[in-house]
């Protein structure tokens, strides 16, 4: 069982940029006003911000929420020798995109830099490796930058199209011995890998002229093999399988008692299946933030892109301690407990473009 | 559980759903309709009432709501 704990490691900063240009469900013409209503209810997903221009990439939004959060935490540049992305709609095929940040941010050419691939669970993940490395106290600080850009997507599918939004975000972390440190119950079932999946573009299915062919999968389900292809219900039922019982697991293993958290951060996936994890798990409303109202759900940035928005003026105060939790592409889950203490966290910013 | 109480908790559950219009014998289509969106509703609701898992093969096996109902009770057991 991958349930950890990686100490001496401390959050410093979180920050997230969005795209300025919002996107109201209420207006996705491709379904009809009715339809429209009935997902923006149970979804809970009533406006998203999404790109305007199709050559604004992830890295962009990140490279924006650092500079923000490098400005507030007055940060030495010199002093970061560890940079991950952490996406799954990365600059190019080749090269890695943490290259380009490493160069872009003015980092140092002592910085170790790389690219993980993760969707959904990327938060729990990436702080995990980034955690790893640090933790031996040798590298002091590092930044794990994660985000997505998921609306360029086929506009004629309404089981993906309405839900997802973008964001880029960045995390700042120090090595810092004596802190709390972070818990982690990370999972994986490949078996699943076929729910949510791109099939062309890759080296398994190389792009081809057939690749942009639209087929039509059901009713107002039309795209092509670029696009993502969402199984809508098997990921609702994995969710509902296993997202409860992994925090439950760590919760024990961490011997922390479920009502000493603060804040439950699920990753957005949809109001109906966090509402029925929430309430599988018992957890109050109140200590459940949401985002998706007006975000959508923005894949990998999702767990920080809630924090900053719904607990930015509470995680600058005080301490917290938060249970998040990410879940979806891969398949791929897992949950961390981490401990804040009075970081930096600004305002999101609006990106445009 | 018995039917009459699942009845009663698509009925609360589904807005469009009058209130006694439905019968275990009521098909899906015809009286109700399983959207996408409606399929999600209704594996939400049968796992937080019952604990009971259903997948897209048993919503699209079953004819009637009395079906769906078989399904769930044999799970439950």
């Amino acid at each position: 069982m991958a349930l950890f704990s990686i100490p001496d490691i401390k959050i410093t900063g979180i920050s997230t940029c969005v795209p300025q240009n919002e996107f109201d469900n209420l207006k996705y013409h491709w379904i009809s006003l009715e339809e429209r209503k009935s997902f923006i209810r149970t979804t809970g997903i009533a406006k998203r911000r999404i790109v305007k221009k199709k050559k604004t990439a992830t890295s962009d939004l990140c490279f924006t929420a650092t500079e923000k959060l490098l400005k507030d935490l007055k940060w030495d540049r010199k002093e970061i020798e560890l940079l991950i992305f952490v996406s799954q709609s990365r600059d190019y095929v080749l090269p890695q995109t943490a290259c380009i940040l490493q160069d872009k941010l003015g980092l140092s050419k002592e910085c170790m830099a790389l690219d993980m691939c993760a969707g959904c669970s990327a938060y729990p993940y990436g702080l995990s490796v980034i955690g790893g490395l640090m933790t031996s106290g040798e590298i002091k600080k590092g930044l794990l930058l994660i985000g997505d850009i998921s609306s360029a997507n086929s506009y004629r599918d309404k089981s993906f199209y309405p839900l997802a939004g973008d964001a880029g975000t960045a995390t700042a972390l120090e090595y810092s011995p004596g802190s709390n440190g972070m818990h982690f119950n990370l999972q994986t079932d490949g078996a699943g890998y076929n729910a949510l999946i791109i099939p062309d573009g890759g080296f398994r299915n190389y792009a081809s002229k057939d690749s942009f062919k639209y087929k039509k999968y059901g009713k107002g389900v039309i795209r092509h093999n670029l696009h993502v292809a969402l199984d809508g219900i098997e990921i609702f039922n994995f969710a509902l399988r296993e997202v409860a019982p992994n925090a439950k697991k760590l919760l024990k293993y961490s011997e922390t008692d479920i009502e000493t958290i603060d804040y439950f951060v699920f990753h957005q996936a949809n109001k109906l299946i966090n509402e029925t994890v929430r309430k599988i798990l018992k957890v109050q409303p109140e200590k459940c933030p949401y985002s998706l109202d007006r975000y959508g759900n923005t894949s990998s940035a999702s767990i920080p892109l809630t924090i900053v928005t719904e607990l930015n003026k509470k995680i600058q105060k005080g301490k917290n301690k938060m249970l998040l939790s990410g879940f979806g592409v891969g398949l791929s889950w897992g949950s961390v407990i981490v401990e804040t203490d009075k970081i930096k966290c600004p305002e999101v910013i609006d990106y445009e473009g | 559980m018995n039917v009459e109480e699942f009845i009663g908790h698509l009925e609360e559950e589904f807005e469009d759903i009058t209130p006694g219009t439905l019968k275990p014998e009521s098909e899906f289509g015809k009286h109700f309709e399983i959207t996408s969106i409606n399929a999600l509703i209704m594996i939400a609701l049968v796992n937080t009432e019952y604990g009971v898992v259903i997948n897209a093969n048993d919503l699209q096996s079953s004819k009637t709501i009395n079906d769906l109902y078989k399904i769930i009770k044999s799970r439950i057991e």
